[in-house]
């Protein structure tokens, strides 16, 4: 056994390691220290993200496989795994004042052992080369997810919530595995690129309900429509740095394991099969979220509604299927989460301070809590696709990936979602409005964030100010994405 | 990069914006606003020159100060600048009318965010000017568009809320079928076997969009910048938008913005799709046909003065988008000579309108008469406003007007004559609601005495309006200077090069 190999999964590894040290410090440390936790853990997540961009073995040779070819690691990879990394540390460093307090003092250690062993489930999505692999990945990336849904103890939401979640979470499981024993009954193997190699002979009807089966297994874990219904409730009962961590990094995640599914292990039944079946899904992905979004008052189920469309938008760079659809999915997938934790970093702050959740209790926030007003304005703007900020440029290159073929289909859906962009505007204004413009005295007092809250948020505006306008973002996922070997099975 | 004076026309705004950022009072506030705006209208005077001065040395390349830097080299965006004689006659006005509306909000509420949102706002007129990528054009467009959200929610008057909200979602609605169709023609940009561009000098060069493509293209930016032009039946947004704006946005609104329909139209939807534009411009014809008289009809029976004027705005510049496509040298001219020229003394009715609603506290002209007795200075500037608009020569609107409706009659067909016809009777329409407003608001008795106490102009409303009249009386004093500014740009030659006639 050569073990050298392990050093590809060097992320994993220094995820583990992280975890290990988080589980004894949690168990060993005084009570005097235990506060400590969490900006303990948020310096070390640190350190494994900044470990992470150093290519080691990796270097620029492309793909390295292991155990049997099972596992991959490979420089695209890496680069998603490190998004999600980025991604990960912000959601550590807004949730420090909530995890300090005092309801959360007995469950504080199994916040953040809870969320990196799911944070590894995922790192196994995107890496798997082969179905079991990942259903390993899919099943520890979604099981301890209920369980921090559950967290908030007091609040009968919370329950309902986690309840919702583990079930639809459970049921999606078994779908998807139905699919894939259609699949392995086809092709007589589980690894993807032996199923790609079954497939690619004549089209029967088995082909397609099982990929349909494996379509709707993900689709719950992305909250694409139909499959979205668990999303609004889950979000709002869950406690807010949950919420953005299933948000933005599980949602993330999932996209990117979806899109290495479809190209790896069905890319061959692209044209006639899933680029038909990913149409649809968008256009009510899309559509759905965006009607559903504009009559919610709870920011929460507001995001939650959000995020569904935003999802959407995600798979547009999916359907494109080549080196620029993947980069502008990459991309969006930073902007997005960006963008997306400095509304929840806004709506964290005004919770945790004072208990309100409403948009309508947004209500001359410009006047009482200037600075915040400007960052949820900021990430609204960025969420609608408003220049010069980041989510512009995602949006536009999404959607500019996404017409690569020269077909009046494509137009059209791209011309949906753009019409679409419209109508999230106005939602997006709605909550500028509340805070801005609609009179009467603030809701929320004046008030003073903490310093977590408050250094996440830097970070957050940094990047809706900065990933846009800063070209070597996109040409640096560009260049990664366009060496890379895994879209080559699409041969387009 | 910064050794090309174009790029300035952004660099300066964004100075501007940090230094307010950092101000602490309404007189550093003042000063920043005062400076940074002069300091425009010195670049762009200063361009002029230069522009001249290069086009008096032969050189007759068709855009000057071209300059590109690559941005998103993978996708083949780039910074792309330069201009030609409308984009520096656009880049004059817009730095008046920035000027002009610092002046004209000496005044208002919150000074340091409204200052801020203004001038991100005419960082993206500027940077729309300047640009000929269409990624950046497009960028500058809705960096353009979305300020105005919160300058009327937040400053405006009446129904200020819907009125922003309409605005912006009709705005940003047609810029979704624009950026579609900015995409499309990016990827019908290359000659066969050939790169991929942005850029508008190289997409016109290589001619490159299938016709089936262009018929499907032109309509999509076409409508996209039409939106913006208050073209029919696209034009809603702009009566209650200009009637809540407060007067600086008006001012900008329909002095520059509306402009960018008509500039994007001819530079981006004309300019690359020369053989759409010619197969389906009978259809726009029609539309803004429509824009012209219907806007003169419908200014003639409001009572309120803003939108007396927002509905004239309707109605000029429906006539910039019903000259472009005339598509000959003599009408385009005029559209542009329109742009500048309605550019103008929409902005200095705005600005008077301004002034009067902040004495009076009505615009219901029913509620008004004889202040021309009470404030002589803003009553006769009004009357010279009056005037432009419905075509008095020596000002400029006679000058526009005349070139488009004769550049319009060249085309011998039955459509285009009846069509020019029609245009023509907004003319008189046009005089009917000024001479109408003119005698009831000016002229009749004074209707509440309160009215009687009221001052005249201050010395900042002073020079904000004497700057726009003397400009409206340049362009109608010496209209060949600016025919000869813009003339290369809609030569002959330039035609046949994009393949018009």
């Amino acid at each position: 056994m050569e073990y050298s190999q392990f050093l590809a999964m060097k992320q994993e590894i220094g995820l583990l390691v992280l975890f290990l040290v988080v589980f004894i410090y949690d168990i060993f440390m005084p009570r005097s220290a235990a506060k400590a936790l969490p900006w303990v853990t948020a310096g070390l997540m640190t350190l494994v993200t900044v470990a992470g961009f150093f290519p080691c073995l990796l270097g620029t040779a492309g793909a390295v496989s292991v155990f049997d070819g099972m596992y991959v690691n490979s420089p695209i990879l890496a680069a998603i795994k490190n998004i999600l990394n980025i991604g990960v540390v912000i959601v550590l460093i807004q949730s420090v004042k909530w995890a300090n307090n005092e309801l959360m003092a007995m469950r504080r250690g199994e916040f953040y052992e809870l969320l990196l062993v799911t944070l590894f489930g995922m790192y196994l999505m995107i890496s798997a080369r082969h179905f079991l692999v990942f259903i390993i990945g899919l099943e520890s990336a979604s099981l301890p997810l209920a369980a921090m849904v559950a967290l908030d103890k007091n609040r009968y939401e919370s329950h309902e919530a986690a309840v919702k979640y583990i079930l639809t979470a459970v049921f999606s499981s078994a779908v998807f595995m139905m699919g894939l024993s259609f699949v392995y009954g086809l092709s007589g193997s589980l690894y993807f690129g032996k199923i790609c190699e079954a497939l690619a002979g004549p089209q029967c009807a088995l082909m397609i309900v099982s990929l349909a089966f494996v379509i709707a297994g993900i689709g719950f874990k992305l909250s694409l429509v139909p499959f979205h219904l668990w999303t609004a409730d889950v979000y709002q009962g869950a406690p807010t740095s949950v919420t953005s961590y299933l948000s933005v990094i599980s949602k993330g995640a999932a996209a990117f394991a979806f899109m290495v599914i479809l190209a790896q292990a069905f890319g061959c039944l692209y044209e006639d099969v899933w680029e038909w079946m990913l149409y649809a899904i968008i256009i009510l992905t899309i559509t759905v979220g965006n009607l559903f979004a504009i009559r919610q008052r709870n920011m929460k189920r507001f995001l939650a509604f959000s995020s569904i469309s935003q999802a959407g938008y995600i798979m547009l760079g999916v359907i494109a299927a080549n080196v620029m659809g993947t980069t502008a999915m990459m991309y969006y997938i930073l902007v997005y989460i960006f963008s997306n934790l400095a509304a929840f970093g806004v709506a964290g702050a005004v919770e945790n301070q004072c208990g309100k959740i409403s948009i309508d209790d947004y209500r001359g926030m410009s006047r009482s809590n200037p600075r915040l007003a400007f960052c949820m304005m900021l990430a609204m703007f960025s969420l609608a696709g408003i220049p010069p900020f980041a989510g512009f440029f995602s949006k536009f290159f999404i959607f500019t990936a996404a017409i690569n073929q020269d077909s009046i289909a494509i137009y059209v859906l791209v011309l949906i979602a753009l019409i679409n962009t419209i109508i999230s505007l106005f939602y997006y204004l709605l909550v500028v409005k509340s805070m801005y413009i609609t009179p009467g005295e603030p809701v929320v007092g004046r008030f003073k964030s903490s310093a977590g809250e408050r250094i996440g948020l830097i970070i957050t505006v940094a990047g809706i100010l900065l990933l846009g306008v800063v070209s070597p973002v996109y040409n640096w996922l560009e260049n990664i994405a366009s060496s890379s070997e895994f879209l080559s099975l699409f041969a387009r | 990069m910064f050794s090309n004076i174009l790029i300035y026309f952004v660099v300066i705004p964004i100075v501007m914006l940090g230094l307010l950022a950092i101000c602490k009072n309404i007189k550093q506030i003042r000063t920043v606003a005062v400076v940074g705006s002069s300091a425009l209208i010195g670049l762009s005077v200063y361009l002029l020159v230069g522009y001249l001065q290069q086009r008096a040395a032969g050189i007759d390349s068709p855009m000057l100060y071209v300059d590109s830097w690559e941005w998103f080299a993978p996708l083949h965006i780039h910074l792309a600048v330069g201009v030609d004689g409308v984009s520096v006659a656009m880049l004059m006005l817009s730095s008046i009318i920035v000027f002009a509306g610092s002046f004209a909000s000496w005044k208002i509420d919150q000074p340091k965010a409204f200052f801020l949102w203004l001038i991100l706002l005419s960082t993206g007129v500027f940077g729309f000017f300047i640009s000929i990528d269409l990624f950046t054009m497009f960028m500058f467009y809705e960096v353009a568009l979305i300020p105005m959200y919160l300058l009327i929610g937040l400053w405006g008057t009446g129904r200020k809320e819907y009125s922003a909200m309409k605005l912006t979602l009709m705005l940003m609605g047609g810029s979704a079928f624009l950026m579609l169709g900015l995409i499309g023609i990016y990827y019908h940009s290359a000659p066969e076997g050939g790169e991929l561009t942005w850029n508008i000098l190289d997409i016109v060069r290589n001619d490159s969009i299938a016709h089936g493509w262009q018929s499907f293209l032109f309509p999509m930016t076409f409508v996209g910048f039409g939106v913006l032009g208050a073209m029919f039946p696209f034009h809603t947004w702009s009566p209650d938008g200009h009637a809540c704006a407060p007067t600086a946005v008006s001012m900008l609104h329909a002095g520059v913005l509306m402009k960018l329909g008509g500039y994007g139209c001819f530079r981006v939807a004309i300019y690359c799709m020369p053989w759409a534009a010619n197969e389906l411009a009978w259809i726009f014809l029609i539309l803004t046909g429509i824009s012209v008289v219907y806007g003169a009809f419908s200014a003639c029976v409001q009572t309120d003065l803003k939108y007396i004027n927002a509905y004239s705005s309707v109605s000029h510049c429906g006539m910039v988008l019903f000259a472009i496509l005339m598509l000959n040298t003599t009408a385009m001219t005029g559209a542009v000579l329109q742009m500048l020229s309605h550019g103008l003394m929409t902005a200095l009715f705005f600005a008077l309108i301004g002034m009067i609603y902040g004495r009076t506290h009505t615009r219901d002209i029913r509620q008004m008469g004889g202040l021309m007795r009470i404030m002589p200075f803003l009553g006769v500037c009004y009357v010279i406003a009056g005037m432009a608009s419905l075509g008095l020569p020596g000002l400029s609107g006679f000058v526009s007007e005349m070139t488009i409706f004769v550049g319009s009659f060249e085309h011998t067909d039955t459509f285009h004559r009846v069509f020019t016809i029609l245009a023509c009777s907004s003319i008189v329409i046009t005089a009917v609601y000024i001479l109408r407003v003119v005698g009831k608001l000016l002229f009749g008795a004074v209707q509440d005495k309160h009215h009687l106490q009221l001052t005249d102009a201050t010395w900042w409303e002073r020079l904000s309006t004497v700057t726009l009249i003397v400009c409206v009386a340049a362009i109608g004093c010496f209209p060949n200077f600016f025919a000869e500014l813009i003339k290369f740009t809609f030569s002959p030659d330039i035609f046949a090069a994009i393949g018009l006639q």
